[in-house]
């Protein structure tokens, strides 16, 4: 074994699961597992406690409330990826699944997990922002829900508090005048994006309205570029080149190992451009 | 000779074993009793060790030892040594960093060793390690090998000023300036060659016994040298003698030049092992193999060619700084100057000079890593031919054509370091253009800029050393030993990692005794088997192999033959041997060699000369060595909005002389083809700034995946050496030795629509974005 020693606990329920979160400061919750392994087995992460929440039940479910489609904490990537509710539902959620990572991860690793860890290349945190979605929370205080626009804080920071669980997602449904797209450039397949975009917006005649484009790995959270679609709104495709002009206000990209802040702004303007026409024209 | 298994794809015979994991690697050979050894490694690319207090770290559950640099027992140990001593400018022996098992005092790279700690437990010793208190003084350091050279650089070493390790040269200077100065054209092209790690699927690994009664030791470790590694490790650095020391390296996965050494983690499992007296285990986790592997390549190159009016080639002359790294390794000057020979390529150049100046920095020392120098040197010559065509307007086949070495000219003096036997060089490049549809070239660029794609094709005419180096072949040894049973071993020097020897070995030895490849058993990689060996590196087990082989199964023949003869009551003069046959001249009397080996054991000792048995060993070099070579043609196509490259066809012409196993053959050209690919694509060795290694794991040094690679069409054109009796060249690296000029050169080609001349590996969106925006900037 690899990591520092903790302590383990596997959850029962989702009670006990607070009440488990509540036992030792700095408990972490373990879903997946695939990002909180790998950082205990490098030692960057020395949680005291570590809750399992995989025994608790009704956290792996699929649901269609009306209008809406409610992801579970612990549905696993591949679970959502064979999903026909996910593909014809949430059309953008299915086309960013195949870019997670590769099939032992998507095997293991869930919609919840990906969501609080809330990794700023990650595809779903972008996904769930560009749809405007909301994040189900219980904690020691209840059951709360919070916007997607209001959840994702910092690098690795979000709305969840201490003790808390993220229990679901849920993104408006479908609707036929909605338009999604989605584009990642990474290196190699599964590899976390140099630049990613996920995007929705609602058809309205021969242009776009509501657009949400969302960029990731460009900062420390999923990013809208709220001045680009502010263009796209105004100015349907023929405002392309100023949209992504705009780009330039809306990514402040810094330099990684990967690749400049001045490579990935101009990939971003790629995939701008890949992801309109894509939406423009979805039958393309 | 008809050959009823040289020169059949095999299936090998290793491979179920491997592929069923059954395997049995070093790690799983260790016993329940074997405790752990952990390695703390500095955090600093440079530092001054002010204070250890390791008190803490003792006290913790389950630790059975902690050892630092100044304990007695690592004090006193002899350093790492270099197998080659080159000069400084002012002409002395170079400066040998004090290579120790455990840092003393300061440490140079990131992942240094600084102490050894060894529990009952891994997860004891890790945290033991973090109980460790040690107070660094950190100071400035230096890791960019061209920087290293910078007057204010820091100063890894006060004894090799400007940081200078050797000044290597080969070549004539002087004449290669005359006809620099007479020359119609001079072009030239200044590049990086990446620093790299080998990754093998298997990280390093050791685990060490004592044996208190005999005081005496086995190390089992992943190693490509079991006796070279013994000798370091005995003579040098234990200073005991070689019999107290048995060396195993059982399977192995994959070595690339990395494993060649001890390394200071076995000699601290073997210190261990005797202070503790228990088993002891260190398994290096692939974060820490990046952090501790020895890295490899990194130079920094400007090759330039004079050309006369007519593309004839008038002198070539390649200057580098190669990084050494913050200690000497084993072999590591080896690379940078010891196959300096492929500068000529497979070309008539008249005047060559290259001067080699090898710096310190603080990163790991460098090592071979397949083709260690091969590679690079194929890059010098094969680029700078591909920038002199493209700036003199020419065809970069004809310009390669019109100085090409004929075979007519065989053997032909290229007048600087080597001496080639054979090749058809012009036969396997138009092979290779025909394999690779280069005339079809034009309507795939046509069809890729219709996808909005830039499509490039790139060439390169790799050669190499095998069995080398020129300056004296290395020596081999074999046992081929029958048993009362009448069945054989062969005992081999060279070690297999991935090679297939098992597979290919026994076909030689069937071939060579008239035997059947499944009867025939070799083994190798233990000390204790066979007295001394030179292992597998350097493209040289086929040729090295195959040479002993066949002049200890003459000995056996011979010694056979006189059995059969007093069996068959005939004299050994009549007796002939043909497919595993003994028959006496002009009857039907005859017996087969296992049974021979029968009678070696039974037959009264007046009838077998006096001495009983049937076995042979012989140690011997190879005459001459060998040069391997080809043709590589790369396609790719390039997405310039991105600047993501995809590497699309690739064909690979190859003459490694007499081919043992196809199969064999084809799996080297892929492997190394494929390792040749990943530099180019991916792979890197980053730090940043400070000297930290940023590239520290899997998510950020990308190796590549089958989908990075198109179906490779490959042919032989099996051209053999007269050098030696089979005819073989050797294969294990000409893989790569031909990939990063090929794809170089294609990449080249892509964006030379845009004007772009040269980018550096690897070719990152990132780079080839810069190199588009660049020139599009630059354009009126």
């Amino acid at each position: 074994m690899k990591p520092a020693a903790f302590a383990y606990a596997k959850a029962r329920s989702l009670d006990h699961a607070i009440e488990l979160l509540g036992t030792r400061e700095g408990a972490r919750v373990l879903a997946g597992g695939q990002s909180l392994i790998a950082a205990l087995n490098m030692r960057l992460d020395a949680p005291p406690l570590l809750v399992d929440i995989n025994g608790v039940s009704g956290l792996d479910r699929i649901e269609r409330p009306d209008g809406q489609v409610e992801i579970g904490a612990l549905v696993r990537h591949a679970q959502a990826l064979g999903s026909q509710v996910v593909a014809r539902d949430a059309p953008l959620i299915a086309r960013a699944l195949p870019h997670i990572a590769h099939p032992a991860i998507r095997n293991r690793g869930t919609v919840g997990g990906s969501i609080a860890y809330a990794d700023p290349a990650a595809e779903l945190p972008a996904c769930l922002l560009a749809l405007a979605g909301e994040v189900d929370i219980t904690g020691p205080a209840g059951r709360r829900t919070v916007k997607a626009d209001d959840f994702f804080l910092g690098l690795f920071e979000t709305a969840l508090g201490p003790g808390e669980i993220l229990t679901a997602i849920r993104v408006p449904a479908a609707t036929p005048q909605m338009r999604c797209g989605f584009a990642e450039l990474a290196r190699r397949h599964g590899d976390y994006a140099l630049v990613g975009l996920a995007a929705c917006a609602r058809a309205d005649g021969a242009g776009l309205r509501d657009s949400r484009f969302v960029f990731f790995g460009v900062g420390a959270t999923p990013v809208r570029a709220r001045k680009a679609e502010a263009v796209l709104d105004a100015r349907g495709f023929d405002g392309l080149d100023e949209a992504v002009a705009a780009l330039a206000d809306d990514l402040h990209p810094e330099d990684d190992i990967h690749a400049s802040g001045k490579a990935k702004r101009h990939l971003a303007g790629v995939l701008l451009r890949r992801v309109v026409r894509e939406m423009q024209d979805p039958w393309a | 000779m008809n050959y009823r298994f040289i020169g059949k794809s095999l299936p090998r015979s290793e491979d179920i074993r491997l592929i069923q994991g059954r395997g049995r690697y070093t790690a799983d050979l260790a016993p329940p009793s074997a405790a752990r050894l952990f390695m703390v490694r500095s955090p600093y690319a440079a530092a001054r060790i002010v204070s250890i207090d390791a008190s803490a770290a003792r006290a913790m559950p389950g630790v059975l030892l902690v050892l630092t640099g100044d304990s007695p027992e690592v004090a006193s140990l002899g350093t790492f040594t270099s197998k080659l001593r080159r000069k400084t400018p002012d002409g002395k022996p170079n400066f040998e960093p004090p290579y120790r098992t455990l840092a003393r005092d300061r440490v140079q790279f990131v992942g240094d060793p600084v102490a050894a700690i060894i529990a009952e437990t891994l997860d004891q010793a890790k945290d033991a390690a973090e109980a460790l208190r040690i107070e660094w003084e950190p100071l400035p350091a230096i890791t960019e090998t061209k920087r290293a050279l910078d007057p204010d650089a820091p100063q890894v070493w006060p004894e090799a000023p400007r940081n200078i390790c050797f000044v290597f040269e080969a070549g004539d200077e002087a004449a290669v300036n005359a006809a620099f100065a007479k020359a119609k054209h001079t072009v030239s092209v200044t590049y990086d060659i990446s620093r790299v790690t080998a990754a093998p699927m298997e990280t390093r690994a050791a685990l060490a016994f004592y044996d208190s009664a005999a005081e005496a030791w086995t190390l089992y470790a992943p190693v490509q040298n079991p006796h070279a590694v013994r000798e370091e490790a005995a003579d040098k650095v234990l200073r005991i003698a070689g019999n107290r020391l048995r060396v195993i390296s059982p399977d192995v996965g994959g070595g690339f030049g990395l494993k060649e050494v001890p390394g200071p983690e076995s000699i601290l499992a073997l210190v261990g092992a005797r202070l503790i007296d228990r088993p002891v285990l260190w398994v290096a986790e692939r974060s820490e193999a990046f952090a501790s592997d020895f890295h490899a390549r990194d130079n920094h190159s400007t090759a330039t060619l004079a050309l006369d009016a007519e593309g004839r080639f008038l002198a070539l002359r390649v200057d580098t700084i190669a990084n050494i790294g913050a200690y000497i390794s084993l072999n590591g000057l080896n690379s940078s100057t010891n196959n300096l020979g492929g500068l000529s390529g497979v070309y008539r150049t008249p005047a060559i000079f290259t001067r080699v100046t090898g710096v310190f920095t603080n990163t790991q020392p460098t090592a071979p890593y397949r083709g260690a120098g091969r590679p690079e040197a194929t890059y010098a010559i094969e680029r700078v031919i591909d920038v002199a065509a493209r700036r003199l307007g020419m065809d970069p086949v004809e310009l390669r054509r019109k100085n090409m070495i004929a075979p007519s000219q065989m053997p032909y003096d290229t007048g600087f370091i080597f001496t080639y036997d054979s090749g058809e060089f012009e036969r396997n490049m138009d092979d290779a253009l025909a394999l690779g549809d280069w005339a079809g070239f034009p309507q795939r660029r046509k069809e890729a800029a219709a996808r909005g794609k830039l499509r490039g094709i790139g060439l390169s005419n790799p050669i190499e050393i095998s069995a080398g180096p020129v300056t004296g072949t290395l020596s081999e040894s074999a046992e081929i030993r029958f048993d009362s049973t009448g069945s054989v071993t062969v005992t081999i020097g060279t070690h297999s990692h991935g090679q297939g020897h098992e597979t290919s070995f026994a076909q030689i030895v069937a071939d060579l005794l008239g035997l059947e490849p499944e009867h025939v058993k070799v083994r190798y990689g233990d000390t204790e088997l066979i007295e001394h060996g030179t292992g597998s590196f350097g493209s040289r087990s086929a040729v090295a192999g195959s040479v002993v082989l066949i002049k200890t199964a003459d000995r056996i023949i011979a010694r056979a033959k006189r059995i059969a003869a007093a069996h068959l009551e005939a004299s050994p003069d009549d007796i002939t041997f043909e497919d595993g046959i003994f028959r006496v001249v002009g009857t039907d009397k005859q017996v087969g060699l296992r049974e021979v080996a029968r009678l070696a054991y039974t037959l009264r000792p007046s009838e077998l000369d006096g001495e009983h048995g049937l076995a042979a060993k012989m140690m011997v070099a190879p005459a001459r060595p060998t040069f391997p070579n080809g043709c590589h043609i790369c396609e790719v196509e390039i997405d310039p909005e991105t600047g993501a490259c995809a590497i699309v066809r690739y064909s690979v012409v190859d003459d490694v002389g007499r081919i043992i196993n196809p199969m064999l053959v084809e799996g080297q050209i892929h492997g190394g083809v494929v390792q040749g690919l990943g530099q180019m694509l991916f792979e890197a060795i980053v730090y940043d700034d400070g000297g930290q290694l940023l590239t520290g794991s899997f998510m950020d040094y990308a190796m590549p995946r089958a989908r990075h690679c198109p179906s490779f069409a490959c042919h032989n054109n099996e051209v053999l050496t007269p050098v030696n009796p089979l005819g073989v060249k050797g294969a294990g690296e000409a893989g790569t030795v031909g990939a990063l000029a090929a794809v170089a050169n294609a990449v080249a080609d892509a964006l030379s629509p845009l004007g772009i001349e040269h980018v550096d590996m690897p070719f990152t969106p990132e780079r080839i974005w810069r190199a588009i925006r660049d020139a599009r900037r630059a354009a009126p």
